[in-house]
């Protein structure tokens, strides 16, 4: 027996209607969960006050300066590269083997798990430049991870700057490179920097790549040489381990929030200032 | 040569130096896993160390099919969740939405992508592993647990890069199919998909990617035990947690031997990776 087109229309409609609800539930379940045993737990100590008895007790102050060391770090060393690589790809080539080259590069580098980075970063960096467990080591292995992430959101943000503006650039007699830095660059930096913010976001929360490279000491780091636990590799070993619930519950609250900001930061910035994005 | 021209070139040839740091970072990386992980594959025996199941490092025994079949399994129970949920969020925010409505919900699949694989497997500790356990029996570490949480973490790839697909279709297909009569369904089953089917198909194996390389997560929901699963509710070791688990004290030929667990699924990775950019590239064309 067929149904009739318009019953079949309506069928699929609430079907794909519930499945969509569905997946907006399990982010709303997630978010909630973690916000409602983790809100409790932080106060201005949680905060600022480093952890004791392997976190059991005290706060997480000291994986909070190692996660910033990190991130720092890493957007430091990446976006120079990124965005050189977006302006060669887009204003200084055109399409051929070498741009393509350099995509497929890119695009393999973002499909590559990040456990792999955390083998490369602990036989490179640790092992063979005796960089050892270090916020200098786990920030090198970030800024390789996120590269290819600057590198798309900056050239998407280069090619969305309107031709016209380098045509008039270019008749007033300036060079390829005042064009780039005087005219292209300062239009297309909202969308540079949300994807420096997205790369913000993916370097909080990773663990596989870091917990092999910066180590997982709790004391507060002192120099780019100091092994450093973040707060993503802290929350695990609080999980994993059972050291303590409560917690483990408070530094995923703190990521999540973390998080959060992130997000409404780059939507606002994609939605004030990149057309193609509403 | 005026200094002006001189330093133009200078800029010219930066560029493109830097431009090649993401191939150099994939050709190092490249290196340095096939140069640690390649020696103890060639001596111990490729088909040995892929087709035997004895994997224990203190005794020279290297076996990594339980972990291979292990990554397999969780992978394929991930797209049993995460590709009909994806398509179906997919074409709902393109075909079945308002503008309005897409605005609100794409953001908020895109935060989904957001949150740190750590916390997902948290909420499998905490939620899911116990309501598996109480309720279908079992350890709850399994699996199926594994499945749904990875099923999860891949639909943000799925979707987002499945709309970008529908999107790219001509808005004449969709115009000329509703004209001729035909619902929004017919219309998306007939028309779109089949118009965006390379896309849709690119999404899917980057999802696959996505679901082989988790590591933290697994760890946390998927049991780690070394042994092929007769059932989804038993536990289950990948490859990914295969390295993360014994990295941590593995010395000498262990080590190695973890690093040619590595080198497997790079080239299980790089093989989808290129599977992925042949497929989307066709649609450019």
């Amino acid at each position: 027996m067929r149904l009739d087109r318009r019953t079949e229309q309506k069928l699929v409609q609430s079907g794909l209607w519930f499945f969509t609800a569905l997946t907006i539930f399990i982010l709303i379940f997630i978010i909630f969960f973690i916000l409602k045993n983790g809100l409790p737990v932080l106060s201005f100590k949680f905060f600022f006050t480093n952890p004791r008895e392997m976190g059991r007790t005290g706060g997480i102050f000291s994986t909070i300066v190692g996660t910033a060391a990190l991130v720092v770090m890493a957007i430091l060393i990446a976006t120079p590269f990124g965005l050189g690589t977006a302006i060669y790809l887009t204003e200084y080539t055109r399409e051929n083997v070498v741009t393509r080259i350099i995509r497929f590069g890119a695009e393999c580098l973002a499909g590559i798990p990040s456990i792999i980075f955390g083998l490369f970063g602990f036989i490179l960096f640790v092992t063979k430049l005796k960089f050892g467990w270090s916020i200098l080591s786990g920030g090198l292995t970030l800024a390789f991870m996120v590269l290819p992430t600057i590198i798309r959101t900056s050239e998407e943000a280069i090619k969305a700057v309107p031709w016209a503006y380098r045509e008039v650039s270019y008749s007033l007699g300036s060079t390829r490179w005042q064009t780039v830095t005087r005219v292209v660059l300062p239009s297309a930096l909202p969308g540079i920097v949300t994807g420096v913010i997205l790369s913000i976001g993916r370097s909080i929360g990773e663990t596989a790549a870091v917990i092999f490279t910066a180590g997982s000491a709790l004391r507060l780091p002192t120099s780019i040489y100091s092994s450093s636990r973040t707060m993503s590799v802290h929350f695990y070993i609080l999980a994993r381990e059972g050291i303590s619930m409560p917690h483990a519950y408070g530094t995923a609250a703190v990521l999540i929030l973390a998080i959060l900001v992130i997000n409404l930061l780059t939507y606002f910035l994609m939605s004030r200032f990149m057309r193609k994005y509403c | 040569m005026t200094s002006l021209e001189r330093k133009e070139s200078l800029i010219r040839i930066t560029l493109l130096l830097v431009a090649f740091s993401a191939v150099s970072v994939l050709v190092m990386i490249t290196f340095f896993i096939f140069g640690e992980g390649t020696p103890i594959m060639l001596r111990y025996g490729l088909k040995k160390f892929l087709f035997n199941l004895d994997w224990f490092p203190t005794q020279g025994s290297y076996g990594l099919l339980p972990m291979i079949v292990g990554s397999i399994l969780v992978t394929s129970g991930a797209l049993m969740i995460g590709v009909p949920f994806g398509l179906a969020g997919a074409v709902f925010l393109t075909e079945f939405s308002s503008k309005k409505m897409r605005r609100i919900i794409k953001p908020v699949i895109e935060l989904l992508a957001g949150i740190p694989s750590v916390v997902y497997g948290f909420m499998g500790v905490v939620v899911l592993v116990p309501f598996i356990r109480e309720t279908f029996g079992g350890p709850g570490l399994s699996v199926l647990a594994a499945s749904i949480i990875l099923g999860i973490m891949i639909l943000p790839t799925i979707i987002s890069i499945s709309i970008d697909s529908l999107e790219a279709v001509p808005p004449s297909y969709r115009e000329g199919s509703i004209a001729l009569g035909a619902t929004r369904w017919q219309t998306t089953r007939m028309v779109m998909f089949p118009a965006a089917r390379s896309g849709i198909l690119a999404s899917i194996i980057l999802g696959m990617g996505r679901a082989i390389g988790e590591t933290m997560a697994v760890i946390m929901i998927a049991g780690n035990a070394i042994a092929i699963p007769r059932t989804p509710l038993e536990p289950v070791r990948t490859l990914t947690s295969n390295i993360a688990l014994e990295m941590a004290y593995a010395s000498g030929e262990h080590r190695e031997a973890l690093f040619a667990t590595g080198v497997i699924l790079f080239l299980i990775i790089m093989v989808l990776n290129t599977a992925a950019n042949l497929t989307s590239r066709k649609r450019g064309r």
